[in-house]
């Protein structure tokens, strides 16, 4: 039982670093651009693409990964500058709408590019095998080096917003973009770096999950949901928030998916339990959700509601 | 809204019902049965997208997760016909019942935020409403069930005839599309447009603008559920894929599409993106990427959806 709880534990881990390099860029597009970008999650599915077609051409996860970064960055770029540069005054819903169809634009794209079968990523030898941690419980290293490196890009941003001039102009921005741009500061220029640096962090996630997931067409649809939870919950326009936020959110999703069923095995019959746990394990996240936004409408972290 | 903008919605929505009605005789005409098939299928995404209209047109909210309710009236049917209760009367019941119980709590909750957390929190209870039905695996889980028969009416099942399907869909629509258009022109409806337009002023005249707005929410739902229950019945078929996210971003865009706060626009919309899609299914698979171009195009260039280009010929013209 403790083995299968620190496994979990690790999953949700991982799972949160995971979200929280998507929920990184949502959250600070949001805050400070205010679009609402459902295009987000492709940005992820485009990461695993770029990296598993870079990889298959040079051979080597570890140049597909960095090939697929200056990509990223070019991706983020063009799409600012042809679409989200346009929607900056527009209202939500417009935003919404066209950046919906953005997401039909990207998932049909990636179908004609790469087909609709599922692409494999070879696992990079270097972190290839498991490594005991207690017992005979054992652990990919791949997966640790995920969160290892998760939390690392964590503490690069935090370093970044906190003790930089370009994250003293994100903070300003987030809570008084008018006033920032009232001061001189090249608001444009800053919007174009916020959203490159979004697509390439969304990308990097996609990058780097892909040897364990492999990379198909409906993975950037599956964490887009649980990106935008995170970024409520954690509050609009705060990394700190999408954090704490990517770490509950994935936790609750991996431990309560396993441990909900059994605890329910305890109070209803085996069958009853059953059902009940897979009708509810799912629905966890969103129930955790809405219990705290009733609470705090704008969020854990989030300062303008 | 002043009164000359409510009598050309009435004309355009009389337009598009007569339209409806000639359609059957075209399909005659053409040999071709299939329309019909389609007709039936527009009509009650209309009916989803005039209950979203109700919403986001006239109060400013904009539910990313209505295709919630679509499910609960697709479920209706086939979970009552599952246990013998065939009524299309009963099915409705149902589906209202619950719809707005769901729209009561999660209408509750969503309304506390605003602007983009409305927007997510209603998607995120969308999604949950997504997985429960995933979750059903008595009802075939992801992939969903057939249904064995339509519902039946009044004992009958004639709805078993695509024709007579049609037009009761057509009645349902034309009921609904009067309900709507009271609402709109009620004390209520008024107090609705005044909310979206400035809260706060609505609140110092003395109404309790959240008791308004969640009033609207539970009735969109419902009308929504009832559409869902039409188009459980147009496919005889139901799965979660009524749920899914994208069929809300569709009823978004039907809404838009048509010009938000129109009501026969929404109808319009309807016609319009399912006529599109058929159409472009036609040349490619690959419609969606098409699709995704017009939307992002559309609300580029044209925002106000097809009556914003009406209006602005109209306006050339005279």
């Amino acid at each position: 039982m403790t083995n299968l709880l620190v496994l979990q534990l690790l999953n949700g881990l991982q799972l949160g670093v995971l979200l929280f390099l998507i929920a990184a860029g949502l959250t600070l597009v949001f805050g400070i651009m205010d679009v609402v970008n459902l295009a987000h999650g492709v940005l992820y599915m485009v990461g695993g693409y770029l990296t598993a077609s870079f990889a298959a051409l040079t051979g080597s996860f570890w140049l597909g990964l960095g090939l697929m970064i200056p990509a990223a960055a070019l991706i983020g770029l063009v799409l600012e500058y042809v679409v989200i540069r346009r929607l900056y005054e527009r209202s939500h819903l417009d935003q919404v709408l066209a950046t919906f169809g953005l997401v039909m634009i990207a998932n049909e794209t990636v179908k004609i590019i790469w087909g609709t079968a599922p692409i494999g990523v070879p696992m990079p030898e270097l972190l290839d095998g498991s490594i005991p941690l207690m017992g005979p419980l054992k652990y990919p290293v791949y997966r640790l080096a995920i969160i290892a490196a998760g939390l690392a890009v964590a503490v690069g941003l935090y370093v970044m917003v906190n003790h930089t001039r370009l994250g003293m102009l994100l903070r300003a921005g987030a809570t008084h973009r008018n006033i920032v741009a009232a001061l001189g500061v090249p608001i444009g220029r800053l919007f174009a770096i916020v959203f490159m640096l979004g697509t390439v962090m969304a990308c990097f996630a996609g990058g780097i999950v892909a040897p364990i997931l492999s990379v198909d067409t409906g993975m950037g649809e599956s964490v887009l949901i649980l990106t935008f939870v995170v970024v409520v919950i954690g509050g609009i326009g705060s990394v700190k928030g999408a954090f704490f936020g990517a770490i509950l959110v994935a936790l609750v999703d991996t431990v309560g998916g396993v441990f909900g069923p059994i605890a329910m095995r305890a109070v209803l019959d085996p069958a009853a339990a059953g059902q009940a746990g897979r009708t509810l394990a799912p629905m966890l996240v969103y129930i955790l959700m809405a219990a705290i936004l009733f609470a705090r409408p704008q969020g854990l972290f989030g300062a303008r509601s | 809204m002043t009164a000359p903008r409510i009598h050309g919605r009435v004309v355009a929505a009389l337009m598009l019902f007569a339209g409806f009605a000639l359609l059957p005789l075209v399909a005659w005409l053409a040999d071709d049965p299939f329309l019909v098939v389609i007709g039936a299928r527009i009509l009650a995404y209309g009916i989803a997208a005039l209950a979203l209209d109700l919403i986001l047109g006239f109060g400013a909210m904009v539910s990313f997760g209505h295709a919630a309710y679509l499910g609960f009236g697709a479920y209706a049917v086939a979970i009552l016909s599952r246990f013998g209760i065939t009524d299309l009367g009963l099915h409705m019941a149902a589906a209202v019942v619950v719809s707005a119980g769901f729209a009561l709590i999660t209408g509750a909750i969503s309304l506390r935020t605003r602007g983009v957390y409305f927007i997510m929190i209603t998607l995120a209870f969308g999604q949950m409403v997504y997985f429960f039905f995933t979750s059903l695996s008595a009802f075939g889980g992801d992939d969903g069930t057939g249904l064995r028969q339509r519902s039946t009416l009044l004992g009958s099942s004639v709805l078993e005839h695509d024709l007579v399907f049609f037009y009761v869909t057509l009645a349902v629509l034309m009921a609904l599309f009067w309900l709507a258009h009271r609402i709109v022109g009620s004390r209520f409806g008024r107090v609705l447009t005044g909310i979206r337009e400035n809260p706060t002023r609505i609140e110092a005249i003395g109404f309790a603008p959240r008791r308004y707005q969640l009033t609207a929410f539970v009735i969109s739902g419902c009308m929504t559920a009832i559409a869902g229950v039409l188009l459980a019945n147009q496919a005889e078929f139901v799965s979660p894929a009524f749920i899914s996210w994208h069929r809300s971003g569709e009823l978004i865009f039907m809404v838009v599409l048509g010009g938000a706060g129109t009501l026969s626009g929404a109808i319009a919309g309807a016609v319009t993106m399912i006529v599109l899609e058929e159409w472009l299914e036609v040349f490619t698979e690959h419609w969606k990427l098409v699709f995704g171009i017009i939307l992002v195009l559309m609300v580029l260039y044209s925002p106000r959806g097809i009556t914003g280009i009406i209006e602005r010929l109209m306006r050339g013209r005279s």
